[in-house]
């Protein structure tokens, strides 16, 4: 029922983290989300990107020194494909993603509660319909979990130099386009 | 002056927070940042004390790869988010208090909460299915996932940001753009 307390309390102090810098990216609102994905406020991709160019370098670091392993999904196309649109219908109508909701609900705001228990109703689907879902599952390829290194038999180090200089080429691009967020009072 | 009483830092000092934080919870726990599991193993406990027949062939394909649905270093990281965001926007005072309907939202559909509620629940319910079908969201495979180079997220983040922009565009169109 229970992971051992020590972890307990170590995931707790990352949510604390992770709650307070989501909450201070500003993404904790719709208007923000929003403002993404109509092109207008960049502020959600310069703290993805930002985020991944600076993970990547130290959990590469970090799986090379024998100190943690790849947590990575399977690439099932099914799940991928049919999950990534229904996951991005369902986040431009609710204006919120899994992460930044919840952050949202620490803000007090009540349609973002409203949408964490449509998300706990559609968890729910997903467990009940498990069996019935796995059909759909097995009716695409599925190449398993595979890092793009493994996949092309090329050096991580490779594609961590070029992804790294790929965000920092495009959020150059992105700051001079779109320097300022927007004064949204929300 | 505490930073805690801003009312927002920098994007990139943010980014670079949430990166230092991924290397943390692999070097701590070897995990990574991730939501969506926790929404999954609750609803399964909750149906196993509710509904055991339902949720049998679900716990049953868990239990082959060693998995069993518990509260568990990511349910108590979704708590601490929540807990984090809301010492945060305490300090810096960024609340809304009965707030119900965002300004664009409200341009498009009206000011009525029902009707932002039902959009809500909705847009959260099927954006979840989508999670768990994916077995990843914004955090596990758009952050975690593509920073570790996994094929599974270099497909999934495309075709998700995609989709949102396209739903985006057709609910509230170009005009839209003016009201963010």
């Amino acid at each position: 029922m229970f992971d051992e307390p020590v972890k307990l309390v170590l995931g707790l102090v990352t949510g604390i983290l992770f709650g307070i810098l989501l909450q201070k990216g500003q993404v904790a609102k719709f208007q923000v989300l929003m403002g993404q994905f109509l092109l207008k406020d960049f502020t959600v991709v310069k703290i993805m990107a930002t985020a991944i160019a600076v993970g990547t370098v130290g959990v590469h670091a970090l799986v090379s020194m024998g100190a943690a392993e790849f947590h990575i999904q399977t690439a099932s196309l099914a799940r991928v494909i049919v999950g990534g649109v229904l996951f991005g219908a369902g986040l431009a109508i609710f204006g919120l993603c899994p992460g930044t909701s919840v952050a949202a609900c620490g803000e007090g705001r009540r349609d973002a509660m409203i949408g964490v228990l449509g998300m706990f109703v559609g968890a729910g689907v997903y467990v009940a319909a498990f069996e019935a879902l796995e059909p759909l599952f097995k009716s695409m390829a599925d190449y398993g979990k595979v890092t793009l290194p493994q996949l092309t038999s090329t050096s991580p180090w490779l594609w961590v130099g070029a992804l790294v200089a790929l965000v920092v080429i495009a959020l150059a691009i992105i700051e001079r386009l779109h320097p300022k967020r927007l004064n949204t009072k929300l | 002056m505490n930073p805690l009483t801003k009312q927002s830092w920098s994007p990139y000092l943010v980014g670079v927070g949430i990166g230092l934080l991924s290397w943390f919870s692999f070097a701590t726990v070897d995990r990574q940042l991730g939501i969506t599991t926790a929404f999954e193993y609750s609803a399964a406990l909750t149906q196993q004390a509710v509904a055991p027949q339902v949720v049998k062939p679900y716990l049953e394909a868990k239990a082959k790869d060693g998995k069993v649905p518990k509260i568990d270093w990511e349910w108590m990281l979704v708590l601490g988010v929540f807990i984090g965001a809301y010492a945060s926007s305490k300090m810096s005072g960024d609340r809304a208090p009965g707030e119900k309907v965002p300004p664009l939202w409200g341009w498009r559909f009206g000011y009525s909460p029902a009707k932002r509620y039902a959009g809500a629940f909705f847009g959260g319910l099927i954006m979840m299915l989508g999670a768990r079908i994916a077995q990843g969201c914004t955090s596990g495979h758009g952050i975690s996932g593509i920073l570790q180079l996994a094929l599974s997220s270099w497909i999934f983040a495309p075709i998700m940001g995609l989709t949102g922009m396209i739903v985006a565009f057709l609910i509230y169109g170009k005009e839209g753009r003016s009201h963010v």
